[in-house]
C-alpha cells in the first residue's frame, strides 16, 4: 500500500505543529521520521491516524484521497499504529485487548474467546513473538506488551505499520528484538513508520529518512548518512554529539550510600542492599530501565522516603530519615526526574521558582515575609546565567518550553554551594540544544569538585557523561563499570536486563546486537574515509 | 559445530530467571478473620451463660411442612458455630501461604457461621423465639433496593463515571413510582415510571461529567441535594394537598413462584416477593454476564479503564460513557420503586442514604454485580436484625449492631479483604 500525506497542515491555536508536510511512504519499506521531541513528529502521526483531523492538506491511500473522521477509519484503510504510550488496557487479558473494538462473537453479543485466542496465536506464531493469549497485559514486561500492540494492529490487516518512539522504553537487547521484528514484517510486505529522535537506530534499520524540524520536512536522507549529518540536519545547525570534558580528577569519595534498602507501601524492597561511593569531582551515572529502583533511590537521598535499612553518608554525616530541607541545607542538589510535577510548581512565577527551596531564610525572606525585590533580583541574575529564555521573570514558569523549564530547576539547584548533585532524567524530552547546554553544566559542577549522581534511562546519556556507570535492576546495583571509551553498549545492555557483570561479558564477547553491528560498520568506515567533520555530502 | 542448519528462533540473550518472582502473601484477611474468630469464640460462646437457651423459628404461617422451633444450648452452639469458623479461616491462612486464592465459598460460610454464633449469643436465654425465616425474608426485602443502587453505581463507574447521585436517582424513583402508581391505581405502572425518573437524574449527571468536564462528585452531590429539595417542595405542596389522589400507592402484588415457594424456609425467603425481587434476581445474573463476558461490557470496561486506547480502537468514548450513565442511573430509579413496593406513601427523605449505602456496597463487591448482591445482602441482613431486636430485645442496644457492617465496610475498603481496585479512568473526564 502506498501512502501519501499532501500538504498536511495542523495548528494548536497559534501554533503550527505541521506546516504543509509532504510524505510519501512506499510500500514494502521502513521509512525513519527522524525530528527532535516537539519538532511535530508525532502531531502528524496522529492526523494520519485519524486522532487530529488537519486543518489543510489530504491523506492519500493508494492514490484515493480520503478522510479519516476517527481511528476506526484509519485502521479500516489498513493503517494501524504502535504508539508511545501503549494503547493497552492493563487490566484485560492479551486476547481482550486484541480483539477490543472489533470482537469475534457468538450468540449475538458474547465474546468468542477462542477465535480471540486463535487469532492473537496465528500472528504470534507467525513471527515468533511467544505471546500467551490469556495473560493479563499489566503482568508483561514492556517489549512483550510492544509485541501485543502489533499483534493488534496486524490483527486488523494494518499494511503501514506506524511505530511511534518504539524503543523509548525497551532495554538495548529488546530494542534488537524488535528490529528484527521490523525488519520480518517488512519482508512480509508490511511498510513501517519508524519514528524517533535516536540516530543510531535510524541507521541501522531505514529504507528511507525524512528529517523533520519544526513542523515541516527539512529533507530526506540516505541511512548511509553520519550521525553528525543525521544531527545537523535534525536540529538545524551542526551540533557536537560527544560531550567535551576532561579526564576525571576524583578526590575523596564523600558520598557514600551503604546497604541501603527501601520498602514500598506494599513491603517490597524497590532499593536493595544498594552501595556504592561517589568520588569529588566524578560523575556516577545509575543506569537502568525505568522503574527498576532509580527513582525510589534518588528520592530517598533527597529524604523523600525514608530508608529501611542502610546509611547515605555525606560527609561522613547520614542523611538518612532526615528531613528534605535539612538535606538541601546540608548542600544537596536536587534535579527531579518529572520537572512539571516534582521540580517546578506550574502556576508560580519563573522568579518564584528560582527560589523554592531558599524562600525560608535571608536574604528572601525576612520576618515571615519574602522580598519581591530581591527574589526578582536573583531571578535576573539566574535567567542571565543559565541563559534562559523569557519574556519577563514575574510570568508563569508554565509558559516556558521544556529546555527552558529545566534550565530553570538547573539554575534554582546550582545556585547554592554544593556538596553533592544528583540530577534525574537529566535531559528528557529536550531538544538537542539543551540537552548539550544541560550536560556542559552537569560537567562543570563536577569540575567544581562536586559528586555528582546521574540517573538516566538513555544509554547514549550515561555513556556520554559518566565517569563510572552502576547498572540497577530490581532495586539491586548489579555492577559498577568504568565509563569512557572502555564501557560495551551490549554489556551495559545485557546488565539492563539483569545479567550480572562477568556473565553479561560473556555474552556479549560472542553475540552483539544490530545496533552495535551497525556501529562497527560505521566505524571501519569512519577510519578508513576522509574525516567526518569535513563530509558534507548526501544531505539534502 | 553445525554450520548448514540454522537455528529455528535466535536464541534469547536475556537468561529465564532462575526464581519466580512471587505474588505477596496476603496475610491481612486471614490473619482478620482469625482474630475474629476467636473473638467470636470468646464473646459469644465461652462467656455466656452456662445454661442459657436459644430459640429459633423457622416456621411461618402457610408452611407446607411444619417444623418445630428449635432450641439450642446457647453457650455450646455459639462456641462450636465459633470453632468452625476459625478452622475455616486457618485453612484460609493456609491457602494464603502457599499464595492460592481462598475460594469465595469459604468466606461466606465463615460469615454464616459468625453470623449465626452472633444470634445464638444475642438470643441466649431470650424468652422469645427468633423468626428465622422472616429475619431472611426481611433482609432480602431491604436489599433490593441497594442493589439496584449497587448495580447503577458500578454501570456508571466500570464506563469511568462516578455516580455518587445514585441517593437521588433512588429518591427520584421513588417519587415518581409513587405518584404514578397513585394516579393510575396501577403499581406496575408506577415501575415503570421510576426508571424514567431515574434515567433523567443520570442524564444531568452525563451532561455535566461528560459534555462539561465538571468535578463528578461535586456533580453527584450537588444532584442529591436537587433532587431531595425538589421532592421535599412537591411533597410539601402538591402531594400534601391531594394525597388520596397522588400519594396513596396500591402494593405491588407478592407472587409466590409455584412449587419453589413451598419450600421450607428457602421457599419464603426467596420465592415469594413482589416482581422487583426477581428483577433484581434477573438484572444481577443479566449483568454478570454482560459486563465480563459480552463485547458490550468489554467496551464499556475499557472505556473506564482507559479511555484513549479505547478510542484508537474506534470506540465512542463518550458516547458509551454516556449511554452507561444513563442505564445505570435507570436501574437505580428501579430501586427507588422497590423501596416503595410495600405501597408505602412518600414522605420526605424517603431514602434516608440508602444512596451512600449502596455505594458502600458496589466498592465491597468490588465493581462487579455478584460482588454487589452479596454486599447489599449483608448490608439488608445488619438492617433486619436490627428491626427484629428492636421488639425482641437484646443485650446490646441494636443501633450498635446496625453500625457494625459499615464499620465492617471501611475496614474492608481500606484493603482487609485484598486488594480493592477500582476502574483506573473513573472520575477523569475524557479530552482529547
Amino acid at each position: 500500500m502506498r501512502l501519501e500525506l499532501q500538504g498536511i497542515t495542523k495548528r494548536f491555536g497559534s501554533l503550527v505543529a505541521n506546516d504543509g508536510i509532504d510524505l510519501t511512504f512506499e510500500p514494502g519499506q521502513i521509512h525513519a521520521l527522524l525530528g527532535e521531541n516537539g519538532a511535530g513528529k508525532s502531531t502528524m502521526m496522529n492526523v494520519l491516524y485519524g486522532l487530529y483531523q488537519p486543518d489543510a492538506g489530504q491523506i492519500v491511500v493508494d492514490g484515493q484521497p480520503r478522510t479519516f473522521a476517527g481511528p476506526g477509519d484509519a485502521m479500516a484503510a489498513g493503517i494501524g499504529m504502535v504508539h508511545q504510550h501503549f494503547m493497552l488496557i492493563p487490566v484485560f487479558t492479551v486476547a481482550e485487548n486484541v480483539v477490543l473494538g472489533h470482537e469475534p462473537v457468538v450468540g449475538g453479543s458474547l465474546i468468542d474467546l477462542a477465535e480471540a485466542r486463535r487469532r492473537v496465536k496465528a500472528i504470534s506464531d507467525r513471527f515468533g513473538f511467544a505471546v500467551d493469549p490469556d495473560a493479563l497485559v499489566e503482568d508483561l514486561p514492556v517489549g512483550v506488551q510492544q509485541r501485543v500492540e502489533i499483534i493488534k494492529a496486524l490483527s486488523r490487516d494494518a499494511q503501514v505499520l506506524i511505530l511511534d518512539e518504539p524503543t523509548a522504553v525497551l532495554t538495548p537487547q529488546e530494542t534488537d528484538e524488535l528490529i528484527g521484528i521490523m525488519r520480518q514484517l517488512k519482508d512480509a510486505g508490511t511498510s513501517i513508520v519508524f519514528i524517533t529522535h535516536k540516530l543510531r537506530e535510524v541507521r541501522a534499520v531505514a529504507d528511507t529518512i525524512s528529517v523533520i524540524r519544526r513542523g515541516k520536512v527539512v529533507g530526506t536522507a540516505s541511512p548511509e548518512s553520519s550521525e553528525v549529518e543525521l544531527a545537523s540536519l535534525m536540529v538545524g545547525r551542526s551540533v557536537s554529539l560527544a560531550v567535551e570534558k576532561p579526564a576525571a580528577e576524583p578526590g575523596e569519595a564523600t558520598f557514600q550510600v551503604r546497604d541501603l534498602t527501601v520498602l514500598d507501601v506494599h513491603g517490597n524492597a524497590v532499593v536493595d542492599g544498594v552501595s556504592f561511593d561517589v568520588h569529588r569531582g566524578e560523575i556516577l551515572a545509575i543506569a537502568g530501565v525505568q522503574g527498576n529502583g532509580q527513582t525510589e533511590l534518588t528520592e530517598t537521598i533527597l529524604g523523600l522516603d525514608t530508608p529501611t535499612a542502610g546509611q547515605l553518608l555525606l560527609d561522613g554525616v547520614d542523611l538518612g530519615g532526615k528531613k528534605v530541607h535539612e538535606v538541601i541545607e546540608a548542600g544537596v542538589g536536587f534535579v527531579p526526574e518529572d520537572r512539571s510535577s516534582d521540580g517546578l510548581i506550574a502556576s508560580f512565577s519563573i522568579a518564584e521558582n528560582l527560589i523554592l527551596d531558599m524562600h525560608r531564610s535571608a536574604p528572601f525572606a525576612r520576618a515571615g515575609s519574602l522580598s519581591p525585590a530581591r527574589v526578582a533580583e536573583n531571578a535576573a541574575h539566574r535567567v542571565d546565567e543559565f541563559d534562559i529564555r523569557v519574556r519577563s521573570v514575574q510570568d508563569a514558569v508554565s509558559t516556558l518550553s521544556g529546555g527552558n523549564q529545566q534550565k530553570v530547576v538547573l539554575a534554582r539547584e546550582m545556585s547554592r554551594p554544593l556538596r553533592l548533585f544528583v540530577a534525574s532524567q537529566p535531559t528528557r524530552g529536550l531538544d538537542v540544544g539543551s540537552i548539550e547546554f544541560v550536560h556542559k553544566r552537569i560537567v562543570a559542577e563536577r569540575d567544581n569538585g562536586t559528586p555528582v549522581v546521574i540517573v538516566s534511562t538513555e544509554l547514549d546519556e550515561v555513556l556520554a557523561l559518566a565517569d563510572r556507570i552502576a547498572v540497577m535492576y530490581r532495586g539491586k546495583i548489579i555492577g559498577i563499570v568504568e565509563g569512557g571509551q572502555t564501557a560495551d553498549r551490549d554489556v551495559l545492555g545485557l546488565m539492563m536486563a539483569g545479567v550480572p557483570l562477568e556473565q553479561a561479558r560473556e555474552q556479549a564477547a560472542g553475540h552483539h546486537t544490530a545496533l552495535a553491528a551497525a556501529d562497527a560498520v560505521a566505524q571501519a568506515e569512519e577510519g578508513a574515509g576522509p574525516a567526518p567533520t569535513t563530509d558534507e555530502e548526501g544531505t539534502a | 559445530m553445525s554450520t548448514m542448519t540454522a537455528p529455528d528462533k535466535p536464541e534469547s540473550l536475556v537468561p529465564e530467571p532462575t526464581t519466580l518472582v512471587q505474588a505477596k502473601v496476603r496475610w491481612h484477611g486471614p490473619v482478620t478473620a482469625i482474630v475474629l474468630a476467636v473473638l467470636s469464640l470468646v464473646f459469644f460462646g465461652l462467656l455466656t451463660a452456662a445454661g442459657a437457651t436459644t430459640t429459633f423459628r423457622v416456621a411461618t404461617g402457610g408452611d407446607a411442612i411444619k417444623i418445630d422451633d428449635i432450641v439450642v444450648p446457647s453457650r455450646l452452639t455459639a462456641s462450636i458455630l465459633s470453632v468452625g469458623a476459625l478452622v475455616i479461616a486457618v485453612l484460609a491462612l493456609l491457602r494464603s501461604r502457599r499464595r492460592r486464592p481462598v475460594p469465595a465459598w469459604m468466606w461466606v460460610v465463615y460469615g454464616v457461621l459468625i453470623f449465626l454464633a452472633l444470634l445464638v449469643w444475642v438470643m441466649a436465654g431470650n424468652d422469645n423465639a427468633l423468626p428465622l425465616t422472616l429475619l431472611l425474608t426481611n433482609a432480602l426485602g431491604l436489599s433490593v433496593p441497594l442493589v439496584f443502587g449497587a448495580l447503577a453505581g458500578l454501570l456508571c463507574e466500570r464506563s469511568g463515571v462516578i455516580n455518587i447521585a445514585i441517593e437521588g436517582q433512588l429518591l427520584a424513583g421513588a417519587f415518581l413510582a409513587v405518584v404514578v402508581a397513585s394516579v393510575t391505581g396501577n403499581a406496575y405502572v408506577g415501575l415503570i415510571a421510576a426508571p424514567l425518573a431515574g434515567a433523567l437524574v443520570g442524564a444531568c449527571l452525563a451532561l455535566f461529567a461528560v459534555r462539561y468536564w465538571v468535578d463528578q462528585i461535586i456533580v453527584g452531590v450537588v444532584l442529591n441535594v436537587l433532587v431531595i429539595g425538589l421532592t421535599n417542595y412537591l411533597f410539601s405542596t402538591v402531594l400534601t394537598a391531594n394525597p388520596q389522589t397522588l400519594n396513596s400507592p396500591p402494593r405491588l402484588p407478592t407472587i409466590a413462584v409455584p412449587l419453589l415457594a413451598d419450600i421450607p424456609v428457602v421457599g419464603p425467603v426467596l420465592f415469594a416477593h413482589p416482581l422487583t425481587v426477581y428483577l433484581m434476581y434477573i438484572a444481577v445474573a443479566v449483568l454478570q454476564v454482560m459486563v465480563f463476558r459480552s463485547r458490550w461490557g468489554l467496551r464499556m470496561r475499557s472505556v473506564g479503564e482507559h479511555p484513549k486506547a479505547a478510542d484508537t480502537v474506534g470506540i465512542k468514548v463518550n458516547r458509551t460513557r454516556v449511554r452507561s450513565t444513563i442505564l445505570g442511573s435507570a436501574i437505580a430509579g428501579l430501586g427507588g420503586a422497590a423501596l416503595v413496593s410495600a405501597g408505602l406513601a412518600f414522605t420526605k427523605e424517603l431514602t434516608s442514604g440508602k444512596g451512600y449505602i449502596a455505594l458502600a456496597a458496589m466498592i465491597l463487591g468490588r465493581w462487579s454485580p455478584t460482588g454487589a448482591l452479596a454486599a447489599s445482602l449483608f448490608f439488608g441482613l445488619a438492617d433486619a436484625l436490627r428491626r427484629v431486636l428492636n421488639n425482641l430485645g437484646s443485650p446490646i442496644p441494636s443501633d450498635i449492631l446496625a453500625m457494625l457492617p459499615y464499620l465492617a465496610t471501611i475496614f474492608a475498603v481500606a484493603g482487609l479483604v485484598g486488594r480493592v481496585r477500582p476502574p483506573a479512568a473513573e472520575g477523569v473526564p475524557y479530552k482529547k
